[in-house]
């Protein structure tokens, strides 16, 4: 289904970016792993086999994520998907969000992706070739109390999938983003079990999803089996009402 | 590098003929150099000329006189 295809994941040594890249490799394409824990990088690449590429830099340095697109210009030529994955959450009220905590959150999970699909699309020019998944979230959509700065961040990732779906289609690129629900990564490593169970109740199938779900969303998404779709915020969320 | 190589590019970026590729065409000034052909053109240069050209000059590359300028830059020099 990604045979031969060229996929750049950002955050892929853990959690959803991880299981992405499982299910990209396992579906033939060669996998560009994005980061900045060059040891868990390696390692990971290291177990994911000769299709795995470790990229160590870090995703918020413009000056870094320059040289990661131009390293992949001159050694690879061309990129056919990308997946912006790469996150961070910081669960407070807003009386206690500090302004650097939410700076903080848009870097990375806004302007960091949106550079990399600035740089990403000049690298998709084989025509129907060019796809983008976004790792929005249903906090983003329908927002949460406690949520408010990562709430914004990944609303302005909605945002920009929209639009960059309208502008890009011009040159074959499909633009799209998963919103996953309640799923179980790191992310959520901190919430205790009583704070777990009362998400779960709100999911109708009753449990957490796993990044393996996620990916296998994600990865339908990169390949030819969605050429028709662009613009959708594709919510993964076992019906999860907020 | 040279100049026929650049007009080539302009050309086939922009759907238009070599005469039109003067010093003083710009940007926006005629249909064919839209936002979406600039970034093909952006894409054309970039592969004519094997570079990656930083967003500040993409941005700022608003005629032929001025692209010339911004690729010496690159160590490309039409002449």
């Amino acid at each position: 289904m990604l045979q031969d295809k060229v996929i750049l994941i950002t955050g892929a040594n853990r959690g959803i970016g991880l299981a992405t890249a499982q299910v990209c490799i396992a579906l033939g394409a060669t996998v560009l792993l994005a980061g900045r824990n060059e040891v868990q990088l390696e390692l990971v690449a290291e177990q994911l086999g000769e299709r795995a590429i470790a990229m160590c830099y870090d995703l918020t340095d413009e000056t870094q994520v320059k040289q990661a697109f131009a390293h992949i210009k001159q050694h690879i030529g061309h990129l056919d998907g990308l997946v912006n994955n790469a996150g961070m959450m910081h669960n407070a009220p807003a009386a206690m969000t500090s302004l650097d905590s939410l700076q903080q959150q848009l870097t990375l999970n806004t302007v960091a992706a949106f550079q990399h699909i600035q740089l990403a699309s000049r690298l998709m020019r084989k025509p129907g070739c060019g796809r983008v998944v976004n790792l929005c979230s249903i906090v983003g959509e329908r927002g949460a109390a406690g949520q408010s700065a990562y709430a914004a961040s990944k609303a302005a990732l909605t945002g920009i999938t929209k639009s960059l779906a309208k502008e890009l289609a011009a040159q074959q690129i499909c633009v799209n983003a998963v919103a996953p629900g309640f799923i179980d990564t790191e992310l959520h490593s901190d919430f205790s079990d009583k704070q777990r169970e009362n998400i779960i109740n709100t999911v109708g199938l009753g449990r957490m999803g796993t990044p393996r779900e996620v990916a296998d969303l994600i990865s339908f998404l990169l390949s030819d089996h969605a050429a028709y779709i662009t613009g959708q915020i594709i919510g993964i969320d076992g019906g999860m009402q907020l | 590098m040279s100049e026929s190589q650049l007009t080539q590019a302009f050309v086939t970026a922009l759907g238009i003929s070599a005469e039109q590729v003067t010093d003083e065409l710009t940007y926006n000034e005629i249909d064919a150099w839209d936002s979406t052909a600039h970034m093909i053109l952006i894409a054309e240069l970039e592969d004519t000329f094997d570079i990656m050209l930083d967003t500040d000059d993409i941005i700022d590359m608003s005629s032929v006189a001025k692209a010339k300028q911004i690729l010496h830059k690159y160590q490309v020099n039409p002449e």
